[in-house]
């Protein structure tokens, strides 16, 4: 074959990709149509922060990030968990996710283009982004842990990409991948996976000025964290995937899921544990920001119920979990909405609002954000969405042989 | 969802109306989702938004930065400025030094450094917190942010001023992603207002609550502009950037002293170069049996000194 040939091939399965993108059936419609009011509705939202400012947000001096920084940084560990996928089937040679494990790298695509989107919103002057980029703007490497996650995150993204679009090429032309041409990616995107996760932790940890982030067990506690959200997440979508759809998934391969949720989430609450006993016991006068957290300060409590729930949910969750009641999937899927609202709740409110409050001067203020701020998030959400659910809709088709190169239109 | 891909030529005219009309309908909605941005004025114009790293612009390149402020200036506040760019002196290397002892806590600091400065005045942006402590206390948790009594100083209490320390190793300039803001060679940490991405990671960085972020367009009364300005200092700044003390790059790279020293009226605060052992800092920091740098224990090393008449 033809270079021609195969740039025209290439381009013949992108656009036809991109076709079937727009088609299905009135439940597709449906819900595309109002993925994309929700998106128009942030759009709009976050043209008039374009214009004012970042006023129209509930952030202050005093608590300089919030919600969208918040977000970030659970889906930062949502991207990461692809990685708990890849593993049993790379590594072990687990079969009953095989075949899956191309949907949690779809879904940390969509992920990390969230990320994007979280920081790009928080950005004062965004019109300076090429500032960021290396070679061209001033890019602080490897000084500002920042620049690290701009490498890391881009990297994971290109490298998913990779990896997906590879595969999917390769079975729509109905040929054996190559496996010089991902497997070493493959690995590669395993180590990736936890940087990416803990570069965003280092972000935290390495502020002096922040005992409450200050902390080496922050780390961890993301890892662990992302990798009991992350899979759970995974068990929904696949649920509803196999709802929607006539593509196969067994439920065996949910129960291998299951017990990386089990183990995860163990450890998660153990190192909760860990923490809390570290700042409570001691007493210092750095256990203010988790004081404020879990009892309030001076007369100051917003997160206190916030914090609580999240720990009741992960507490029940990690119940369920651990009885072999969550072996139903109803049950395993009440454990995952719990571990995901919950970590949900403790990675973003009750991880890096508490770290501005009280600030270093000791001044209590407290944040809740905008409906504005609100509704950015939520656009960004639904792009989030619109994104995997894309994905899915090209990628299905392709993997159960009906989207492939002899269906190609005369 | 079934796969009913159909074949592109099987695409009838009702299909191609629909689809239009579609594609129509998604325009509109997202042009009128769009709409605050007709609003969006002067927020960069070109010059700006190409503008150069300011390590990187040529002397003659400043010079059309430093002419194209002016205009800026000039057209928003109907002021002519004389903005320059003062580069530290050969030899200099600023410190501060403030008597917890003298201090009373009137704040005319606070307001004499926004007026110099030409800090927002909507919202209000100041560079200098005053806290009151109770007798006997350092921990800065201890303190009020906003005592406001009929007259001070209250009996039982210190005062004590915290700006920008000017740390030997500020971790607001490691964190920086883009190099907006850096340490001179006169210890004075500064920030390019026209580089700045407005992440807000130094403020987060930040142990002593001495950066500020410009959460909307800054407004200042145009009769209260103060004319002499300095591009790494005191020159209006854009919304979304950060900015905070430069222990007034516009009057002491002049050999002038900062505007809160100056309207002190308790004497409590010192400035000089600590190079010059004549300095009266110098003779401070050589004579005082004790002085503190808040929160030395996390490795900043400031250079803004506090110390007690004993």
């Amino acid at each position: 074959m033809s270079l021609g040939d195969k740039i025209r091939n290439y381009l013949v399965f992108l656009v036809r990709c991109g076709r079937i993108a727009f088609v299905g059936d009135w439940r597709y419609y449906a819900w595309m149509g109002f993925l994309s009011i929700v998106i128009l509705l942030g759009i709009n939202a976050y043209a008039r922060q374009f214009v004012n400012g970042l006023i129209v947000t509930g952030m202050s001096d005093q608590v300089s990030w919030g919600v969208y920084i918040a977000n970030f940084t659970f889906m930062v560990g949502v991207a990461a968990a692809a990685a708990m996928l890849v593993i049993p089937v790379y590594i072990y040679d687990n079969k009953a996710l095989h075949d899956l494990v191309i949907f949690g790298e779809l879904l940390a695509v969509a992920a990390i283009l969230m990320c994007l989107a979280f920081v790009t919103v928080d950005l004062g002057r965004p019109d300076r982004f090429w500032h960021l980029i290396p070679g061209v703007g001033q890019f602080n490497f490897p000084g500002s842990m920042l620049s690290w996650d701009v490498i890391v995150l881009n990297g994971y993204l290109l490298l998913n990409v990779h990896i997906c679009g590879y595969l999917l090429y390769c079975r729509y032309l109905g040929l054996r991948p190559s496996k010089w041409f991902y497997i070493p990616f493959v690995f590669l995107a395993i180590a990736w996976a936890v940087s990416i996760h803990t570069v965003t932790a280092f972000l935290y940890v390495g502020l002096g000025g922040r005992p409450f982030w200050n902390s080496s067990i922050v780390g961890p506690r993301f890892l662990a964290s992302a990798f009991t959200a992350g899979p759970s997440l995974i068990i929904l979508a696949l649920q509803v995937i196999r709802r929607v759809t006539d593509y196969q998934i067994h439920d065996r391969a949910l129960l291998t899921l299951r017990s990386i949720v089990q183990v995860s989430m163990l450890i998660n609450v153990f190192l909760l544990v860990n923490e809390i006993f570290k700042e409570f016991y001691t007493r210092t006068s750095h256990v203010a920001s988790s004081q404020y957290l879990f009892f309030g300060l001076h007369g100051y409590h917003a997160l206190v119920p916030w914090i609580w729930t999240a720990i009741a949910f992960n507490l029940v969750s990690m119940a369920l979990l651990v009885l072999p009641l969550s072996k139903s999937l109803r049950y395993l899927n009440i454990a995952c909405v719990l571990a995901i609202v919950g970590i949900w709740i403790e990675k973003g409110m009750g991880l890096v609002v508490p770290g501005f409050i009280p600030t270093p001067l000791g001044e209590m203020v407290e944040y809740s954000p905008s409906l504005n701020e609100t509704m950015v998030c939520l656009g960004i959400w639904a792009f989030g969405i619109l994104c995997y659910t894309v994905f899915l809709r090209m990628s299905i088709p392709i993997l159960q042989g009906r989207l492939v190169k002899e269906t190609e239109p005369a | 969802m079934p796969d009913n891909n159909p074949p592109a030529a099987d695409v009838s005219r009702r299909s191609f109306l629909l689809t239009s009309a579609v594609m129509a309908s998604g325009a509109a909605a997202l042009a009128a989702s769009l709409a605050p941005l007709r609003h969006l004025g002067d927020y960069v114009t070109p010059e700006q938004f190409l503008q150069k790293y300011y390590k990187e612009l040529t002397p003659a390149e400043m010079q059309k930065v430093l002419d194209r402020i002016t205009r800026e200036v000039e057209k928003q506040y109907q002021v002519r400025p004389d903005v320059r760019d003062y580069k530290p002196m050969n030899g200099v290397e600023f410190v501060y030094c403030l008597n917890l002892t003298r201090c009373i806590g009137c704040r005319k600091c606070v307001h004499a450094c926004v007026g110099e400065n030409n800090q927002s005045r909507n919202p209000e942006i100041q560079y200098i917190r005053v806290l009151k402590m109770p007798h006997g206390s350092m921990d800065t948790e201890k303190g009020d942010h906003n005592y406001a009594p009929a007259s001070v100083p209250e009996k039982g209490f210190f005062y004590m001023p915290i700006q920008c320390q000017q740390c030997k190793n500020p971790p607001c300039v490691k964190v920086c992603p883009v190099k907006a803001t850096w340490q001179e060679t006169d210890g004075i940490t500064v920030i390019d207002y026209n580089w700045c991405i407005g992440c807000r990671y130094c403020e987060a960085a930040c142990p002593y609550f001495a950066r500020r972020f410009n959460w909307t367009r800054p407004s200042i009364p145009k009769e209260r502009l103060n004319p002499t300005m300095s591009y790494l200092g005191n020159r209006p700044r854009p919304q979304g950037v950060m900015e905070k003390c430069h222990f007034c790059t516009q009057r002491t790279r002049q050999g002038k002293y900062p505007a809160c020293l100056e309207v002190c009226p308790a004497g409590a605060r010192k400035f000089g170069n600590v190079l010059d052992p004549d300095s009266e800092v110098a003779y401070i920091l050589r004579t005082k049996r004790v002085f503190i740098q808040l929160k030395e224990e996390l490795g900043t090393s400031p250079r803004f000194f506090y110390y007690f008449d004993v």
